[in-house]
């Protein structure tokens, strides 16, 4: 018996071997499609000269106010082009995310995505030659120019897909995000605090509202995503943007450099301090966001994705702001833009689709953003929301940040496995479980693995 | 599962030199046998065989799962057994069996024991049905609800707190300490009232006449439930252990609801690092390779668990 069961297990192995290597010589090698920048045409921007076209796009524009500009958008692309009709798909952030490879693979892949920027999504998908370079048709509707460098810079690649930050370009943003300082007007003023621009004075006045008896910060690290945010704030603010950019642009310096393992050092001794709650694990963004909502903490660091709900939640009593680089005394906070709007490899239609962009991110879309409560990459020339709002406050800050050149990138872009990495560590960290070196350390590992391996 | 469900009987003593003729004796009369378990074979093939090889295929590659993969070999294998992270994986569904297997099986054997003592009373369907409720509750719900309990201001808080115990509310998923015991009491939670509708059933199928001749011969409950209850309830209990351990082992849905592996590493199990690596972060290779062994894993153990069901009698 246990000889025959063995050979049989053995013949099964050998016979899966033989089937497998018969039906397909190395995975992914099938997708591997020729470079699409070889021979383009001359772009068209005639879109109703195109014929009848049904343009697949997939985008992740959920939540309410987005959803409702994006829709809104679309519509009025079909109005004023009637030869075409929009087919979208509308997902989460982290479906899309894990839906959006397979469905690029396919041979109907959809004509226009939105791609996150970093190695993990855009740089593979270049790499596997899913996405058009766009420069062309940045050409043609003047994109170089509505953009600041350092947005665009974001969504470019080489073409190998190797490099990112440089090269090609892959697509266009539609809105701006930043990571800053929430803080709680009354509360500030009771204490007889004023907001904070850097670092020291947002630790002295956390350590005042101790000392109060005031909750400093309400902070919620359920979802694993906030550990970044909170890190990268402190991390902006401790080793500058330049020294952040080099990190996750692999451009230089590395994750235990001094300036960085002081950022860690600082994150643990909130956790020491009482300012972040160890068991903040257990506690969802959302219900973090919630409590400052309600007035029960003076500060939360978060991004302007939550704008709406606070705005409805405490009105003028809540403020934004970013703290400053102390290398230059301007502000630098970690955000970016949107998911890059790109064309597929195998779209039908290119010159549509880029058309189709091109409308849903101009000076008439950035108008509709701001209209339903968002915030656009490029906001209106005109805009001037009600003095003493949060959309006030966080309008003046996106443009005094652009004007300073003050983004840095998303920690997590680093490297494919960096997202995993960091936020487990972080979670660590904030635990006391990690020390700061121990964490910088892991970062580090992770770093020199995947700059080996290009 | 088809194979040796078809395997003839006589293979299983042909331990003997004489196994080559009782094979070329099988063979004359098996063939006409097999084209009726054909049908069964190819939809097996098509749905769960290839796929399976496919997996192991992809396994030997380090792939992003888009662009062509680079070639391997077992290097993804040895990962899984270097690698202190995946390793920590294993361990923790390890100590998950003994929370969704071990425990549930357990007290639903006590509890069963005690009903099975009650009278006869009214309404014992409905507590049934109520009992198996968490296997119909869809997990995602039940995983968000258990959230909600484990929070710092929630239920299991408040209750703590009425004893007196008030400050600090720990967050029981967040703490690195108590995240994966909080995991498992979920999955406890879900087993126990599997196992009970498993184990009242079975006891109802137990001849009366052995618990009266037991009592006769003047055998305590103790003794009753070693000699009588346990024996009879075998079968259940290894069909109990198998569905159980196999939640423990594939359970993805609850750490992915309640702790996505953290805080930190606390509470990543095989299941969730394989939908990681295969869709978060691009490594198709690994995440096949880490399938193959956890199923490999899982086979083992059912192997083992099948050992405690009873020999059928004509064997």
């Amino acid at each position: 018996m246990k000889i025959s069961r063995k050979n049989s297990a053995v013949a099964f192995a050998v016979g899966a071997m033989v089937i497998a290597s018969a039906t397909g010589c190395a995975p992914g090698s099938g997708n591997a499609s020729a470079p699409v920048s070889a021979s383009h045409s001359a772009v068209s921007k005639d879109v109703a000269a195109a014929g009848k076209v049904t343009l697949t796009v997939w985008d992740q524009n959920t939540d309410g106010g987005i959803n409702a500009a994006q829709k809104k958008l679309n519509s009025e692309f079909e109005a004023k082009y009637p030869n075409v009709t929009i087919n979208r798909v509308s997902r989460t952030f982290s479906d899309l995310k894990t839906t959006l490879k397979l469905a690029l693979s396919s041979n109907t892949p959809p004509d226009v995505i939105q791609a996150n920027q970093g190695y993990p999504d855009m740089g593979t998908f270049v790499q596997a030659g899913m996405l058009q370079d766009v420069n062309r048709y940045a050409d043609a509707y003047g994109w170089n120019s509505r953009y600041p460098s350092a947005l665009l810079d974001l969504n470019r690649f080489t073409p190998d897909g190797k490099t990112w930050h440089t090269g090609n370009l892959f697509g266009v943003s539609q809105t701006g995000e930043m990571v800053g300082v929430y803080y709680n007007k009354t509360l500030l003023s009771k204490l007889g605090l004023k907001a904070p621009t850097t670092l020291d004075e947002l630790q002295s006045d956390m350590a005042a509202a101790k000392a109060a008896g005031v909750q400093a910060l309400s902070f919620g690290n359920a979802e694993k995503t906030p550990g970044i945010h909170i890190f990268g704030t402190i991390q902006d603010a401790t080793a500058g943007k330049k020294a952040v950019r080099d990190l996750v642009f692999n451009t230089g310096g590395k994750w235990t450099d001094p300036s960085t393992v002081s950022a860690a050092k600082t994150l643990a001794d909130w956790t020491a301090k009482g300012y972040v709650s160890s068991g903040s694990s257990g506690v969802s963004q959302d219900a973090a966001a919630a409590a400052f909502g309600k007035g029960q903490s003076l500060f939360l660091v978060q991004g302007t994705w939550e704008l709406a709900t606070l705005d409805q939640a405490l009105g003028k009593q809540v403020g934004f702001t970013v703290l400053n680089d102390p290398t230059s005394g301007q502000p630098a906070t970690m955000g970016g833009e949107g998911l890059a709007w790109a064309v597929t490899g195998k779209a039908k239609q290119p010159d549509v689709a880029a058309a189709y962009i091109d409308f849903i991110t101009n000076a008439n879309a950035s108008q509709v953003l701001v209209d339903t409560g968002n915030l656009p990459a490029v906001p209106p020339a005109d805009w001037a929301p009600k003095t003493g709002s949060l959309e006030a406050d966080i309008a003046a800050q996106w443009k005094k940040l652009n004007a300073a050149d003050g983004l840095t990138p998303y920690l997590d872009y680093t490297t494919p496995t960096f997202f995993d990495t960091l936020t487990a560590r972080a979670q660590n960290l904030i635990a006391g479980q990690d020390s700061p070196d121990a964490f910088t350390q892991a970062l580090q590992t992770d770093y020199a693995a995947f700059q080996a391996k290009k | 599962m088809t194979t040796t469900a078809t395997r003839p009987k006589t293979n299983r003593a042909s331990k003997t030199p004489g196994w080559r003729n009782h094979r070329e004796h099988k063979s004359r009369i098996q063939w006409k046998g097999y084209l009726y378990v054909l049908p069964a074979l190819i939809v097996f093939m098509a749905f769960l065989g290839v796929p399976l090889l496919q997996t192991a295929w992809y396994s030997l590659w380090d792939w992003n799962g888009l662009s062509a993969a680079t070639w391997a070999g077992v290097a993804n294998y040895a990962e899984i057994f270097t690698d202190p992270g995946l390793l920590g994986g294993f361990a923790h569904v390890g100590i998950l069996i003994i929370f969704y297997a071990l425990i549930p099986v357990s007290l639903a054997l006590v509890l069963t024991v005690l009903m099975s003592r009650a009278a006869r009373m009214r309404g014992a369907s409905l507590f049934r049905s109520l009992l198996f409720l968490p296997q119909v509750v869809p997990t995602v719900v039940i995983a968000s609800v258990w959230v909600s309990i484990y929070a710092p201001n929630g239920l299991l808080n408040q209750v703590i707190a009425v004893f007196g115990v008030h400050d600090p509310a720990t967050a029981w998923l967040g703490t690195i300490s108590t995240a994966l015991p909080a995991v498992g009491m979920i999955g406890t939670w879900l087993g126990i009232g599997l196992c009970l509708v498993l184990f009242v059933s079975g006891v109802s199928s137990i001849p009366t006449e052995l618990y009266e001749s037991a009592r006769l011969d003047g055998a305590g409950a103790v003794r009753e439930f070693f000699s009588i209850t346990l024996p009879g309830l075998r079968g259940h209990i290894a069909v109990a252990l198998t569905l159980t351990a196999t939640t423990a082992l594939k359970s993805f849905d609850i750490v992915y609801v309640t702790t996505r592996g953290g805080p930190g590493t606390a509470t990543t199990v095989p299941a969730y690092e394989i939908y990681n690596r295969a869709f978060g972060t691009n490594q198709v290779g690994s995440a096949a390779a880490i399938a193959i062994v956890l199923t490999a894993f899982i086979l083992v153990i059912t192997v083992a668990i099948s050992k405690i069901q009873p020999k059928e009698p004509q064997e």
